[in-house]
């Protein structure tokens, strides 16, 4: 119970941390987010006009001011509005954030579908042509840069085959399988190792050498008894990369015009739309403590050592 | 000489490649057929073909050139910051694994709390709200990855530290500095190196991610993720624009990784 406080008041800290620093970038950074959001109106503006906007924004006030006037708000859930869109933050947040969970959801299908398979595959087969097959494989998608894999992709099945739309600026079944795919891809090259590795530990366990003592055959043992013990580190370990689908995605979504949240963060930057920035740094911190929290928790609930093992 | 790489073979095939990367990288100026900067307007968007091995982009600049330069680009921007974060990472490490105290707890709360947050999308905010340069994507990688390095080289002096030579140099009147200098230092260079030879590869990608979203190298320099952003507008008619730079990003970060391993493997053998 006390850890559990212990790890709360430093997710507080680190989001306090972490917003603080975007804000310090905010407020340091070349170009003037007043200018930016007058000049999309085509006009020539006077310095009076931008002197007022300035002052509606409260963007004269102190620095630490503004800091502590949106720390303020934003512990009553409000983030202020976006300068841009011209609509609350939370709003565009939580639209953004719709379109990333979707994408998240869909990839982790994916993920599954195909390192599963792989990764139990190479485990069985350990040092055999299937192994080194499944090892190249993610050797060569570890060294692949996702965006182009992306591109490819776009390219084989979206421009030449004519199987799925090339950008997709709305939420459709057929849109989502590239970019879901790409990420997937991405992640299995990382899962697809971890699965062989939770399948290989537990193929070494004592268990298995009595099951073949009592000669039972080698699918049975996989099915009935390796397998059964190994889902639930497997869960452990895919949750983990939920936290990076949710924040990391910003170039894939770019690439596939995915309307998710990295795609609105990449337009807030290049707009200078400051409270949109900070917003979602701090929303995607959020997220990704609360998920890796989470794991951590289920890490003591599967393990019931580390349950006693408080002390380092 | 001769009997170490007979010893590890794979390790010198590899850093044969890796040295010749980076001759690639010193002599690109002059291995490029052509000026990668000069474009010509009555030569735009040429398919591969025999004077323009790779084909030309939007301003009729030839690819093969720009790809190559671009090595020099990448392979300096991410030895640059990994050599930067052993730096950095290595001076907080040790200062608050051998010192401990005050000093060791607030730089350490510091670490974890970029370590507890996504690397990515800070880099993203970073780079992006100072504005794309490769300074800024330099700056961005360096404030977010130096954590990793700090949290590693802090336990490795934590575990020197009370080791009986430290203690003899100690004890002996030895100053701190020669200390830290002749035996701490030797004691972590090899994890350090390790650690930094296998992140040049990652770092290639993220500073290619970062150019890519427009916030890391600006036109028009010849950077790979750069090419790839500004190739992605012509996939239906010049597919040669996004599918050799992103090949080259491919080989140079496959050549690194395959690099690091094997010279994790030499360095420190227990890992095999």
């Amino acid at each position: 119970m006390k850890r559990l406080f212990n790890r709360l008041a430093q997710m507080f800290v680190t989001l306090i941390g972490v917003s603080f620093i975007t804000f310090c970038l905010a407020y340091l950074a070349p170009g003037d987010p007043v200018a930016m959001l007058l000049e999309s109106a085509d006009t020539i503006i006077s310095e009076e006009v931008m002197q007022k906007t300035r002052e509606e924004l409260g963007l004269d006030k102190p620095f630490l001011v503004q800091y502590g006037n949106w720390l303020g708000g934003v512990i009553q859930g409000d983030m202020g509005m976006s300068y841009s869109a011209k609509k609350p933050v939370t709003e565009k947040l939580s639209e953004g954030f719709a379109g990333t969970l979707l994408l998240a959801f869909v990839t982790i299908i994916f993920v599954l579908i195909i390192s599963l398979p792989l990764g139990i595959w190479s485990a069985v087969r350990q040092n055999e042509w299937p192994d080194y097959l499944v090892r190249v494989l993610a050797f060569i998608g570890v060294s692949m840069p996702s965006f182009w894999l992306g591109l490819i992709l776009l390219y084989i099945f979206g421009l030449k085959l004519g199987l799925f739309p090339i950008a997709s600026s709305t939420i459709t079944a057929k849109g989502i399988v590239l970019p879901a795919l790409t990420l997937a891809i991405y992640q299995s090259t990382k899962y697809v190792r971890q699965v062989r590795t939770v399948i290989l530990d537990e193929l070494h366990q004592d268990y298995v050498i009595g099951a073949r003592a009592r000669g039972l055959s080698e699918s049975t043992i996989l099915w009935k008894h390796v397998l059964p013990n190994a889902v639930l580190p497997l869960i452990t370990l895919l949750g983990m990369s939920i936290g990076w689908l949710l924040g990391g995605v910003a170039v894939i979504e770019i690439v596939f015009s995915w309307p998710g949240i990295g795609n609105m963060a990449v337009r807030a930057i290049m707009m200078r739309d400051y409270p949109l920035i900070e917003g979602f740094v701090l929303w995607i911190a959020i997220v990704y403590m609360l998920i890796n929290f989470l794991v951590d928790l289920s890490y003591a609930w599967l393990n019931p050592k580390l349950r006693k093992g408080e002390q380092h | 000489m001769t009997a170490f790489i007979k010893q590890h073979k794979l390790f010198a095939f590899y850093s044969a490649l890796v040295i010749l990367l980076v001759l690639i990288a010193i002599f690109a100026p002059y291995l490029a057929p052509q000026d990668p900067y000069e474009g010509n307007l009555k030569n735009v968007l040429q398919p591969p073909s025999d004077e323009h091995f790779l084909g030309t982009d939007k301003l009729g600049r030839d690819t093969l050139s720009r790809i190559i330069c671009g090595t020099q680009v990448s392979l300096f921007m991410s030895i640059c910051i990994v050599i930067l974060l052993a730096l950095v990472g290595g001076v907080v490490g040790i200062l608050s694994g051998y010192f401990g105290g005050k000093v060791e707890m607030v730089l350490m709360r510091i670490a974890d709390m970029m370590l507890a947050f996504p690397g990515v999308v800070l880099a993203i905010a970073i780079a992006g709200i100072m504005g794309g340069s490769i300074v800024n994507t330099i700056i961005a990688l360096l404030a977010v990855g130096w954590a990793k390095y700090a949290r590693l080289v802090r336990s490795l002096v934590i575990k020197l530290r009370y080791n009986d030579f430290i203690i003899a140099a100690q004890v002996n009147g030895t100053k701190t500095v020669n200390i830290l200098w002749r035996h701490v230092l030797p004691n972590i260079l090899p994890m350090v190196v390790i650690t930094g030879a296998m992140d040049i590869g990652t770092m290639m990608m993220e500073i290619a991610g970062l150019s890519f979203l427009g916030f890391g190298a600006q036109p028009p320099t010849p950077e790979w993720g750069l090419m790839l952003n500004e190739g992605r507008q012509y996939i239906q008619t010049a597919p040669w624009l996004m599918i050799y730079p992103g090949m080259a990003i491919f080989i140079v970060v496959a050549i690194f990784n395959l690099w690091g391993d094997a010279l994790r493997d030499v360095l420190d053998p227990r890992s095999k």
